[in-house]
């Protein structure tokens, strides 16, 4: 017998739960999750595992680590706690990942979303811009940026941030001109839906999966661009973060190792995280590229 | 005639699907023998386990998480299980060979048909290149491919679909196998190629001998070309026998109900609508799709997809738009919606021309003219509940979201939903219930007319008998006034009073559907008509319920 098609199916677990599940196979997405807490974590509870100013004298310096338990990972040049130090530049480095990525993705979905849904003029004119920002090697812009700006850590965020959009924007591009053909774009068209509309709640939902999974590399690159403006020096030196203590460490690198090498750790194990969390991220948002 | 021995025997056979799938086996039980000359038509709707058999018969299988779990296949009287891989080769594409759904994808579009031929005949003929490629022309020429010669050195995008349908054919039988496999062969091409391919599937097979194993969901070919039927239904076979035994007179209530699905080729009685108001008129409608030539590459052609059209959609009336793929009709369902922009004419809605609105005029005029779209997969915003989709529309043009929703939810019960859909994501709900929702959103708005484009070729008959029962349905209720634009004569027949048919961008014939089915004047037209598979048989079950 045929069944009437009007019978539901039952209802399929919550789409948290279903990612959560894709989410889990991947073991190293895992890892890079733990990493991310541990990092997220030194960032929240810097005051408090060591209370005062990482840029103040807390010992003798150059200690070399496990020697004193009062600086554990040891002290720099200038005396300065490596241990204090690494907390509070956890901080400073996430805070620049996500406030440059959020800048990085916010112009590159605007640019990206006009030129993929508008095609024509408006693509060849936002696209020419955005080559010749492509043009242009990040580093030397944002070098430049930073010498026009001046070297205050608000502004090291933007400019990374603008040195940066450039890839998200042809991504978001790409996605629209593949969904603006697709029929529920006409369906809602159709149903006099305006243009500002059928960009915003329509089709970028549907275009962001891949996007967050960018997202999760340029964080990584951000923090990466900041740390070596510090190590070059160019960094803000009211904060300490990692760039910094890598670039001063540069100094007696041969003498104390110790005090670019923790920091060192911490950025690779740091972006090492932001990549397979990206991974991870992939495997759940789109299912269908694996398979 | 003495009984022969059959070429391929199958008992029992069990394909076991990987845990967490809906059933515990795609293939439970299969029984069927295939004998010389003899055409085994496998019916069934999607999932049904039919394209299964097929890979199981060839051992390309998705293994191991699909995999035969019980059973023999038996060819010429050996076991197919048993064969290891490298005689597997020496079996597929020499003696066992298959022709695929969609012959641009089966070929290698970076190669000439000549060089894929080539490719099969170096593996399992002996011969130099000169005889193998003497015997390839042979067989492009068997098929009645028109200039072998040419064809032989001919990229696949440089020959038409029928065309490509005919080389793979040939490749298929240039090695005089003893069984072909043909999944879906014509399901891609239009009801005229379709009718060519079938015979000539027929013709090569009775002057070889081969046996033929041949799957399909249409009812219609199977009429044409069967044998011997199987039917599949999830995995099961619910009947076979002989075709004549199995199309007029089946036994099983699904085999009945599958039969009595196939839309009747009578159409309805014409009804007196032409004293009521026209609502849609289209007058000189153009289009053409300029091809964008590149900076180094040439310029190429434009293409025309609409010249000069112009028709009439009276208060109540079903107006059909019929042709073959390029005829253009999907763009004319675009442009009366303005979904494209037309070169020239005008769509008059109500007595307003569409085609002249300034923007913010059309989001307003939109609410009067509304489009049931071909993919119900495609065609729901993946991303939005059920509700917010069918009450979308409204919200847009003022109504309040409340109102909005609890009008959604009455629309839901209307197209035959369960109130519980509403919450629920698109992605949750089969093909026929996706074209309700798709429907139910069309409704919402009140449209003055709704145009549907396909509404119904993306499902299987069964439901699709279902859908077309509730567009008739809610269009008498309702007074609907419908464009309903399909490549297929036999839903046409069904749902329209007045047809258009449509050829290389032009009307050929007009007229009340009864009328143009029963005397076809345009020589297009005739030819339309007595293509369409099974035209002969006229199934013995007229159980308009059963669905």
């Amino acid at each position: 017998m045929t069944v009437l098609d009007t019978e539901l199916r039952p209802p399929e677990p919550s789409r948290g739960i279903v990612f959560w599940r894709r989410y889990r196979r991947n073991r190293a997405a895992l890892l890079g999750l733990f990493i991310f807490a541990v990092v997220v974590l030194m960032a929240l509870t810097a005051g408090f595992v060591d209370p005062g100013d990482p840029l103040r004298r807390a010992g003798d310096p150059l200690t070399a680590p496990f020697v004193d338990m009062a600086t554990p990972l040891g002290t720099d040049q200038l005396g300065r706690d490596i241990l204090s130090g690494l907390f509070y530049g956890a901080r400073i480095s996430l805070l620049v990942g996500v406030v440059a990525t959020l800048v990085a993705i916010a112009i590159g979905v605007i640019i990206g979303a006009l030129a993929g849904y508008f095609g024509g003029w408006v693509d060849d004119v936002l696209m020419r811009v955005t080559e010749a920002f492509q043009t242009i090697p990040n580093f030397v812009l944002l070098l430049t940026l930073v010498a026009i700006l001046g070297s205050k850590i608000e502004w090291i965020t933007l400019a990374i941030g603008i040195v940066s959009w450039t890839a998200p924007a042809r991504m978001v591009r790409a996605e629209f001109m593949s969904l603006r053909n697709r029929e529920f774009v006409d369906a809602a068209r159709n149903l006099g839906v305006s243009n500002t509309s059928l960009i915003f709640r329509e089709i970028l939902p549907n275009a962001l999966p891949p996007i967050i999974v960018y997202a999760s590399v340029i964080m990584a690159l951000s923090i990466l661009l900041e740390s070596a403006l510090a190590f070059l020096g160019l960094g803000d030196p009211n904060y300490a973060s990692w760039g910094n203590m890598i670039g001063q460490g540069r100094a007696v690198l041969r003498t104390a190792w110790y005090c670019a090498a923790i920091p060192g750790i911490a950025i690779v194990l740091t972006v090492l995280s932001f990549s397979l969390l990206g991974e991870g991220l992939n495997d759940a948002l789109n299912p269908r590229q694996k398979q | 005639m003495i009984e022969q021995s059959p070429i391929l025997e199958i008992r029992d056979l069990k394909i076991a699907l990987p845990e967490g799938s809906d059933r515990p086996f795609a293939l439970d039980g299969l029984n069927l023998t295939v004998k010389p000359g003899e055409i085994v038509c496998m019916v069934g709707e999607s999932g049904s386990g039919k394209s299964l058999s097929a890979g199981a018969i060839m051992r390309l299988l998705p293994e191991p998480h699909v995999h035969v779990a019980g059973g023999s296949i038996n060819f010429l009287g050996e076991d197919i299980l048993a064969k290891t891989d490298r005689e597997m080769k020496q079996i597929r594409g020499n003696r066992i060979s298959m022709i695929f759904q969609e012959p641009m994808t089966a070929l290698n579009p970076q190669k000439t048909v000549g060089w894929q031929i080539d490719e099969v005949l170096k593996l399992h003929m002996e011969g130099n290149r000169a005889a193998r490629r003497k015997h390839a022309i042979e067989m492009l020429n068997r098929v009645h491919i028109p200039d072998p010669e040419s064809a032989y050195n001919a990229y696949p995008h440089q020959i038409s679909g029928g065309q490509r349908q005919r080389v793979m054919i040939a490749m298929a039988l240039s090695l005089s196998p003893k069984l072909v496999i043909a999944d879906e062969p014509t399901t891609a091409l239009d009801v005229t190629t379709q009718l060519q391919i079938l015979k000539l599937i027929r013709e090569l097979q009775q002057e070889d001998g081969a046996g033929v194993l041949f799957i399909t969901h249409d009812f219609g070919v199977v009429a044409e070309i069967a044998d011997h039927v199987i039917v599949l239904r999830q995995g099961e076979v619910v009947e076979q026998g002989a075709a004549d035994q199995v199309l007029n007179h089946p036994q099983h209530p699904y085999t009945q109900a599958l039969i009595a699905s196939v839309p009747d080729l009578a159409p309805p009685p014409p009804k007196p609508v032409s004293t009521l108001p026209v609502v849609l008129k289209g007058t000189g409608l153009k289009k053409t799709f300029a091809a964008k030539g590149g900076l180094l590459s040439g310029k190429r052609k434009a293409v025309i997809a609409v010249k000069d059209l112009s028709f009439e959609l009276h208060q109540g009336e079903t107006l059909g738009v019929v042709g073959e793929s390029g005829s253009g009709k999907t763009t004319v369902s675009r442009l009366v919606t303005r979904l494209l922009e037309a070169d020239a004419g005008a769509v008059d809605v109500d007595g307003k021309d569409l085609l002249a609105c300034s923007p913010s005029e059309l989001r307003g005029m939109r609410k009067h003219i509304q489009m049931v779209f071909q993919d119900p997969m495609a065609s729901l915003n993946p991303r939005k509940r059920v509700v917010d989709l069918i009450a979308q529309g409204p919200i847009v043009h003022g109504e309040d979201p409340e109102k909005a929703r609890a009008r959604a939810r009455e629309l839901l019960e209307l197209v035959e939903l369960s109130p519980a859909a509403a919450n629920r994501f698109p992605h949750e709900f089969s093909g026929g219930q996706r074209q309700r929702i798709g429907i139910a959103r069309a409704l919402a708005m009140e449209p003055k007319v709704i145009v549907a484009d396909e509404p119904v070729s993306a499902l299987d008959v069964s439901v699709q008998a279902q859908v077309l029962k509730l567009l008739a349905d809610l269009r008498d209720r309702m007074n609907l006034s419908l464009l309903f634009v399909t490549h297929d004569l036999r839903v046409a027949a069904q749902l329209c009073d007045c047809i258009i048919v449509m050829q290389k961008g032009e009307i050929v014939e007009a007229g009340v559907t009864a009328e143009v089915f029963a005397d076809p004047k345009h020589p297009y037209t005739r030819n339309l008509l007595s293509s369409i598979p099974g035209r002969h048989w006229t199934p013995p079950v007229r159980n308009t319920d059963a669905a």
